[in-house]
């Protein structure tokens, strides 16, 4: 079992989201005194009484305002886990937010409320996060205090979720009912809800196996950084530097090298403490080969008899992330794509999505804030592609304007342009 | 076989990635040292990722002038050892510049000038990319920051207006003047460094440990008897058993008291700790709810 387990929480204030980190902080003793301290003087000013919400808030803005601004990362252990959990903001504007923490994230948790049942907002987060391959969900149906603890009501909510994720591609999906507030099935079992016999939102988490979720089939090494010391002591060293995006390296295999063609074998998989006997994700490496090839930043090692999809035309999804400006055909911009950095224009959209019907709109001329959408580009350079749901890594890039330097875009690649 | 890390070595990982894409991406990157042991793990993580090569970037300490004299020779002595280029910037040398005034009084220091040394050293020696070994776990305004953090022409730090960072894909590109603030154990929590320490047999400073130490109390914090420090009224100098949970200048770190003298014993005192390190520790984050985010948008570390 991976001892990390990183989650990404969606909701909005009014769910509950706040409370709940707060929550599951406090119940396993991982918020500190003078945290709690400084939580209860602010609370205390709102005239409130502890208010955990407020554990998470960090910035000025967002305790004057009452609201989350972005991604916060937060921390905690217990003897059998240590959790990383990306928090973030549930209104609709924040969308760039919730896919950045979902990026990185092995598991989802989705809140809520009891008494509203799945609302527009739930729908928007379980696609993120089926579009961005969490491959667990775990939703949370809160305030289940307020409703009298009914089992009915949950059985409602969940069954209102499921149909709605059968639309969408969801590996593991998992219902508890909760309270934050009072703690119930949170850290510990509640006994509010004896008809509940699934684990509580902590205890699941601590279980939760997610080792298969990594590719360990496709051997992928995007050269990254080459070493070379030039010292009298390793004059002839050359290693290539990089993290495994995918499969079991190991010395004495035959590979490839991206985009010259050339074959060499494994001589030795390097580290700081020595060769190592296999390298696999997420492990950082140095690969040295037994053959002399030019080889630089941004070339890819793999198995001659599984490559990647060489390609400068590719289909996409993608989230837009700039409030500056829309992507519309014919923009150019520079993409990063594994340690590959090139350039792309826009050749064509191939619709927009509703993120709420799902809906299709296949006469969008641009995508903008926070919306999601199909496209194609071509790329100046051939990019060594994986479908995004196959390997994350090799799957995923980001497009930055050229003029400004900003991070624009979030995409998640489908394959090669048909045609 | 099962293909599982630890989680140290998952975290070691990650921060590889990010100090070898520093080093592809930038022209002049530097690693901020402070002695501490965070910046004493990001040393150790550069060393593993260039291995068998020496570091490709130089080490900048920004120097208060009132330190801890241990954790400078350990300094000295850490740089060298791994083959690096030291460079020093110097509070003292800003101060007789005229470029700041030093603060005076019982409370005096150094801790805020720190800012402006630390950005003309930037613009002297033009780098880029610069290391800082902050954690989120470590304050609120931490939390909610890029492991790429983009500052301006003037240092600052927009915490409204970040670029987006999604997988493990870093977004590097500025213009001239302006810069990246780089944290590679963004996601490492004070008890992960510590294990590190240990699983990894890391050589740490001497006042980490418990030792003798002649302190005094302030704010209820212990201080340590120093020439930079004027004491107020009552202020009386004990000899106590104590350690340091963070390293900085000496005029503002409190040591904690403490008989952990092994890091065993240090690892056990962390897991079972009520206080975070700084709030224990740090006076310079106890003047107000956003002390942090105030500092770091004027270009702190």
């Amino acid at each position: 079992m991976s001892e990390i387990l990183r989650f990404a929480t969606a909701g909005s204030v009014d769910d509950g989201k706040s409370t709940l980190i707060g929550r599951l902080l406090y119940d396993s003793k991982s918020i500190f005194e003078d945290q709690l301290e400084s939580v209860g003087k602010a609370s205390e000013k709102r005239g409130m009484e502890m208010d955990l919400s407020l554990v998470t808030d960090g910035l000025r803005a967002e305790r004057e305002q009452g609201i989350t601004i972005d991604v916060a990362y937060r921390y905690f252990a217990t003897p059998k886990r240590k959790f990383i959990i990306a928090d973030t903001p549930g209104h609709t504007q924040y969308t760039r937010n919730m896919v950045t923490g979902a990026s990185t994230a092995d598991v989802a948790l989705i809140l809520i409320d009891a008494r509203n049942g799945v609302i527009e907002q739930s729908r928007r987060h379980s696609f993120i996060a089926s579009l961005l391959r969490i491959p667990h969900i775990v939703v949370c149906v809160n305030k289940m205090d307020l409703v009298d603890y009914s089992e009915e009501t949950f059985n409602e909510v969940r069954d209102e979720f499921r149909d709605f994720a059968m639309r969408l591609d969801v590996p593991d999906l998992s219902f508890i009912p909760v309270s934050a507030l009072v703690g119930d099935n949170v850290v510990d079992k509640s006994e509010n809800m004896p008809w509940f016999d699934g684990p509580s939102l902590l205890s699941h988490l601590e279980t939760l196996h997610t080792a298969s979720d990594r590719n360990m089939v496709d051997v992928r090494f995007p050269v990254q950084y080459v070493i070379r010391p030039m010292s009298e002591e390793h004059h002839d060293y050359r290693g290539y530097a990089g993290s495994v995006a995918g499969g079991v390296m190991k010395p004495g295999d035959d590979v490839v090298v991206l985009p010259s063609g050339f074959e060499s074998k494994i001589k030795s998989i390097d580290t700081f403490e020595g060769p190592v006997d296999e390298a696999f994700p997420p492990m950082a490496v140095t690969v040295r080969l037994e053959d002399e090839i030019d080889i630089s930043r941004g070339d890819m090692i793999c198995r001659p008899n599984n490559q990647p999809v060489v390609s400068q035309d590719i289909d996409a999804m993608i989230c837009w992330m700039d409030e500056t400006q829309t992507l519309s055909s014919r923009k150019k911009y520079a993409i990063k794509h594994t340690t590959r950095a090139g350039r792309v224009m826009i050749k064509d959209i191939n619709y927009r999505l509703d993120i709420n019907t799902l809906h299709r709109d296949e006469e969008a001329t641009e995508i903008a804030l926070n919306e999601i959408g199909r496209i194609s580009f071509r790329s100046t350079l051939p990019l060594f592609v994986d479908e995004y749901r196959r390997n994350r890594e090799t799957g995923s890039f980001v497009l930055i304007d050229e003029t400004t330097n900003s991070t624009v875009a979030a995409g998640m690649i489908l394959g090669e342009t048909a045609g | 076989m099962s293909y599982e890390l630890s989680h140290l070595r998952e975290l070691e990982a990650e921060s590889i990635h990010i100090m070898r894409e520093v080093a592809a991406e930038f022209e002049n990157p530097a690693l901020m040292f402070s002695g501490g042991k965070d910046s004493i793990v990001m040393l150790r993580l550069a060393e593993k990722a260039f291995a068998p090569a020496k570091i490709p970037y130089p080490v900048l300490h920004v120097d208060t002038g009132h330190n801890f004299k241990e954790v400078i020779d350990f300094r000295d002595r850490r740089t060298a050892e791994v083959g690096a280029k030291l460079i020093v910037a110097k509070v003292q040398d800003t101060i007789d510049a005229g470029t700041v005034t030093e603060e005076t009084g019982a409370r005096a220091s150094r801790n805020r000038l720190q800012t402006t040394t630390l950005l003309e050293a930037i613009e002297e020696h033009r780098f880029d990319a610069l290391f800082g070994g902050a954690r989120r776990d470590e304050e609120k305004s931490r939390a909610k920051e890029r492991v790429y953090s983009f500052r301006d022409d003037f240092g600052q730090w927009d915490p409204k207006g970040q670029r987006p960072e999604l997988w493990n894909l870093y977004n590097g590109r500025i213009k001239m003047g302006e810069h990246i603030r780089v944290f590679p154990i963004s996601n490492w929590t004070e008890l992960d460094i510590w294990q590190y320490i240990a699983a990894d047999e890391v050589e740490i400073p001497s006042i980490y440990f418990a030792h003798q130490r002649r302190v005094f109390e302030r704010d209820g914090m212990l201080l340590a008897e120093n020439d930079f420090v004027e004491r107020m009224e009552g202020e009386e100098v004990f000899e106590e058993q104590v350690r340091y949970r963070t390293v900085g200048d000496i005029t503002i770190t409190g040591a904690v008291e403490s008989d952990a003298d092994t890091i065993e014993k240090i690892i056990e005192e962390v897991s079972a700790t009520r206080q975070t390190e700084r709030g224990a520790t740090r006076a310079d984050d106890r003047v107000s709810e956003a002390a942090m985010e105030d500092r770091k948008k004027e270009g702190y570390f």
